[in-house]
């Protein structure tokens, strides 16, 4: 792709299409002049099957496609479907590409852009271990407290939280327990559902 | 869909038990396949014993793999048809991967069959074994791995469905030899139901009267065609002919797009892009609506993205959304098949009464008229040495009635067949565009002599593309395929030279081919017939030869060795700034942005 001036942030909002697979889901002016990379939160469902994953990664890879999080489950074991929730980030213009790309392999049933398509819920979970003692010790509890986070195993010297919340909430907790003696994290990486009545 | 497609009818547990191989050979004779290329090994040999038994299905055995693949892209680009290869397992398959490549670049559907190590194997770095399916995954559309008997037939209709339909693209199953042994019952192709791949074929009518409505308000306006007419079949051409007729636009095509709109039709302007005429580029440049039909705007094709058509307002026909929008932001994009597309903007043109402003029209025919005057491919032929462009001519003129089917290898001599040689309808040119294989066109003509065994078929080589397939003449010889293979022979990988002359101060590093063979000699030494034209005066003389032999030939034509081809848009450049000729580029230098492009 080739380089573009940096444009300020014009992308309207409100006036798009809700189908991902879309083409035309931007007008051709906010393709255009949108150079700016934006972030977001794509739903994709898929077969099950073996290398399917890979199909996915390999796209992404492949092409150059920033992956900022990827999680996979199978959601519909009767009809062996998965869903891949994928957050990825790019110019409009890389973005229309990324979903088109994603619609155009042969295991993928839908293709969302939750970002894009209305309201949704996002959420990661997070275990946290902390070692340490004293002071410390207190203040990773006060703040585990603040944050909601649980505590799922303990001992004298450590603790183990559990934290589910939006990705800033749990960048912003492990960052206030790294001087508190973080010793390990294990992040899913993020999840996300459209709000209301309808699926996917 | 992929392994997810479900029988709709009742499971035939009490049907006729078959093995892999045999549901294979039932399979490919229920999709109307009669030829396949291939290579035998371990991994597929129970596969062969069921090829050996049958009658309905023939096999062409190749010298190497990736000239199997090629054949299959010959075969299927001059039929419409899918396809279908065989070949073994590691070695096998990773020889197949230049092919598999080339069709994924220029959408030719193919079904490849790799044979696997048995699936107990699999993992274990056993004899032959290859992740086939890892390997291939970027360069097929999709692959399967077939790990039980009771998914072949499902697997062997999908991938069929998957070859052929939306954009087009090979399709590896890769085929585990104890499933090639295992019993298991048959599943007709009526029974299986795809159920994720069903690309849209209709083209959304909203957006086509809005296209057709724009097309009929444009002062400039211009229509670029490109492979995807050719994808779509026949019909596709006789409407994309009925509405630039209808229309009285311009037509321009891409190389791969080459016999949809038939060349010396005055509203041809020829090919466009880096080795595109003048007028077709300039009025490219200068058109108010584009409309792109089955064209993906390839950088060969656009030139500088962002000088290019730069007054236009686009619209692009295409049957995969990934196309859309990929490198040049177009104003009406239309999801679906061409011909679909066509049928519904010629109606609505005829319905609608529409005309383009006569005036308008006229000005711009005369713009385009006064480019067309610049004359950018004519060139001298003085003296004994032979110009490429005219032997590329005569071969043309001499051939014009025959209605012949060219294929080329890749470099110089691939551009002036394109400029030079007139097609007059779709199928008859097969060529590497995308992938730009070097070997390609001699494994191509096989495949097309294959499907159309009594037609003239002549793979334009260069001399050092050639060498690279040379070993299939051995196959010809052995199915008697009277292919013609027309070496434009300038010593030098010529399109190499050209770049390194133009763009990198004259330093030739390593594209002259010392010790070349003897050609006529090589041909010879095959059982094929071997001519060498050496003189302008000779020429004529020795292609009716050529054409007067009912074996393959290989046709020395030895020409002017440092001759390059115009016009020409440096990498990097604009439309409006092509070099038209050797004197032509002192006042262009190639900016560093240009230099690091191909
Ligand atoms: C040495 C060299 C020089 C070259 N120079 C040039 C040059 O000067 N000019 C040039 O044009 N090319 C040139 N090429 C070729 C170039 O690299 C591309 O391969 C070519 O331009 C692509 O052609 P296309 O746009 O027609 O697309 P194709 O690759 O043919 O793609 C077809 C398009 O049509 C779509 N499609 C497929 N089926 C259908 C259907 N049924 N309905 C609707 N849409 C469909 C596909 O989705 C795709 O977008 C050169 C190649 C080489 C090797
Ligand atoms: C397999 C492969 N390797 C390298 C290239 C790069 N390449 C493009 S054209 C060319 C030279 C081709 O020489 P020749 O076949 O003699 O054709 P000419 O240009 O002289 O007509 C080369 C090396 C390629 N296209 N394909
Ligand atoms: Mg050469």
């Amino acid at each position: 792709m080739a380089q573009k001036p940096m444009a300020q942030n014009t992308t309207a909002q409100g006036s798009r299409s809700p189908s991902a697979q879309n083409a035309t889901a931007q007008s051709p002016e906010e393709l255009r002049v949108s150079t700016h990379t934006e972030k977001r939160t794509i739903a994709v469902l898929v077969d099950n099957e073996p290398g399917v994953l890979a199909r996915v990664i390999g796209l992404f890879s492949g092409r150059g496609y920033n992956i900022e999080s990827l999680t996979v489950t199978e959601v519909d074991p009767e009809n062996a479907l998965s869903r891949i929730t994928v957050v990825t980030s790019g110019t409009p213009m890389i973005l229309e590409q990324i979903k088109a790309q994603l619609g155009r392999l042969v295991p993928v049933h839908k293709v969302s852009d939750l970002t894009m398509a209305g309201p949704y819920v996002e959420r990661e979970l997070a275990l946290v271990k902390v070692n340490g003692a004293g002071e410390k010790r207190v203040e990773a509890l006060r703040i585990a407290d603040i944050f909601k986070a649980r505590v799922v195993d303990a001992s004298h010297e450590h603790f183990v939280f559990e934290m589910t919340g939006k990705t800033d909430k749990l960048d912003a907790f492990v960052e206030l327990m790294s001087p508190l003696g973080l010793i390990d994290v294990s992040r899913t990486g993020v999840v996300a559902i459209q709000r209301g009545p309808e699926g996917l | 869909m992929s392994t997810q497609t479900m029988p709709t009818g009742e499971t035939t547990t009490s049907a006729e038990q078959l093995t892999g191989s045999e549901i294979v050979i039932k399979a490919l004779i229920e999709q109307e396949v009669d030829t396949i290329f291939g290579y035998p090994g371990g991994a597929v040999l129970p596969l062969y014993d069921a090829l050996f038994k049958q009658n309905s299905l023939r096999h062409y055995l190749v010298r190497h793999e990736q000239a199997a693949v090629h054949a299959a892209e010959g075969y299927a680009r001059s039929t419409g048809r899918v396809g279908v290869v065989l070949v073994t397992s590691g070695p096998g398959a990773t020889n197949a991967v230049t092919g598999l490549t080339d069709a994924l670049m220029d959408s030719i559907p193919l079904v490849c069959f790799t044979g696997q190590v048995p699936t107990h194997l699999i993992g274990n770095d056993a004899f032959q074994e290859a992740d086939t399916t890892g390997i291939t995954r970027p360069c097929t559309k999709h692959n399967y791995l077939v790990k039980s008997v009771a998914d072949l037939p499902r697997i062997i209709h999908e991938a069929f469905h998957v070859a052929r339909s939306g954009r087009p693209g090979p399709v590896v199953i890769d085929l585990p030899k104890d499933v090639q042994q295992a019993l298991g019952a048959y599943l007709p192709k009526d029974q299986v139901k795809h159920r994720s791949y069903n690309p849209q074929v209709k083209g959304e009518k909203g957006a086509i009267e809005r296209a057709v409505e724009l097309f009929a308000g444009a002062k400039r306006p211009i229509i670029y065609s490109g492979g995807g007419v050719i994808n779509s079949g026949d019909r596709a051409s006789v409407l994309l002919t009925e509405f630039a007729r209808l229309t009285g636009a311009p037509i321009t095509n891409t190389l791969m797009g080459l016999g949809a709109y038939p060349a010396g039709d005055p509203q041809f302007l020829g090919m466009l892009g880096m080795h595109g005429t003048y007028e077709a580029n300039l009025a490219m440049h200068g058109c108010d609506v584009m409309l792109a039909v089955g064209a993906r705007f390839d950088d060969r094709v656009t030139g500088k993205l962002s000088e290019f058509a730069p007054y236009s307002k686009k619209i692009q026909v295409d049957i995969d959304p990934s196309s859309i929008n990929k490198n040049v932001v177009v104003d009406v994009p239309i999801v679906g098949d061409v011909a679909h597309v066509l049928e519904e903007m010629v109606r609505l043109w005829k319905q609608r009464q529409h005309k383009l402003d006569p005036n308008a029209l006229k000005t711009w025919w005369s713009q385009i008229d006064s480019w067309r005057q610049r004359k950018c491919l004519h060139f001298e032929q003085t003296g004994d040495v032979m110009k490429p462009q005219y032997a590329i001519n005569r071969l043309y003129e001499m051939t014009a009635d025959r209605d012949a089917f060219i294929t080329t290898e890749v470099g110089q001599h691939q551009m002036w067949a394109a400029q030079y040689y007139q097609f007059q309808k779709p199928n008859r040119w097969m060529t590497s565009g995308g992938l730009g294989t070097m070997g390609y066109g001699l494994p191509a003509a096989m495949g097309v002599q294959v499907a159309h065994p009594d037609a003239l078929v002549i793979d334009i080589a260069g001399e050092a593309s050639i060498l690279m397939n040379m070993q299939e003449m051995s196959t010809l010889i052995q199915y008697r395929l009277p292919v013609k293979i027309f070496i434009v022979n300038n010593q030098w990988m010529g399109m190499v030279r050209q770049w390194q002359q133009l763009l990198h101060g004259e330093r030739y590093a390593e594209s002259y081919t010392d010790s070349l063979p003897d050609f006529v000699k090589l041909a010879e030494a095959y059982g094929a017939v071997g001519i060498r034209a050496t003189k302008a005066a000779e020429l004529d003389d020795k292609i009716r030869e050529m054409l007067e032999t009912p074996k393959p030939v290989i046709f020395d034509c030895c020409v002017d060795e440092v001759e390059n081809c115009f016009p020409m848009i440096p990498s990097g450049s604009a439309h409006n700034q092509m070099l038209l000729g050797p004197d032509d580029h002192a006042d262009h230098k190639t900016s560093e942005d240009g230099m690091v492009l191909v």
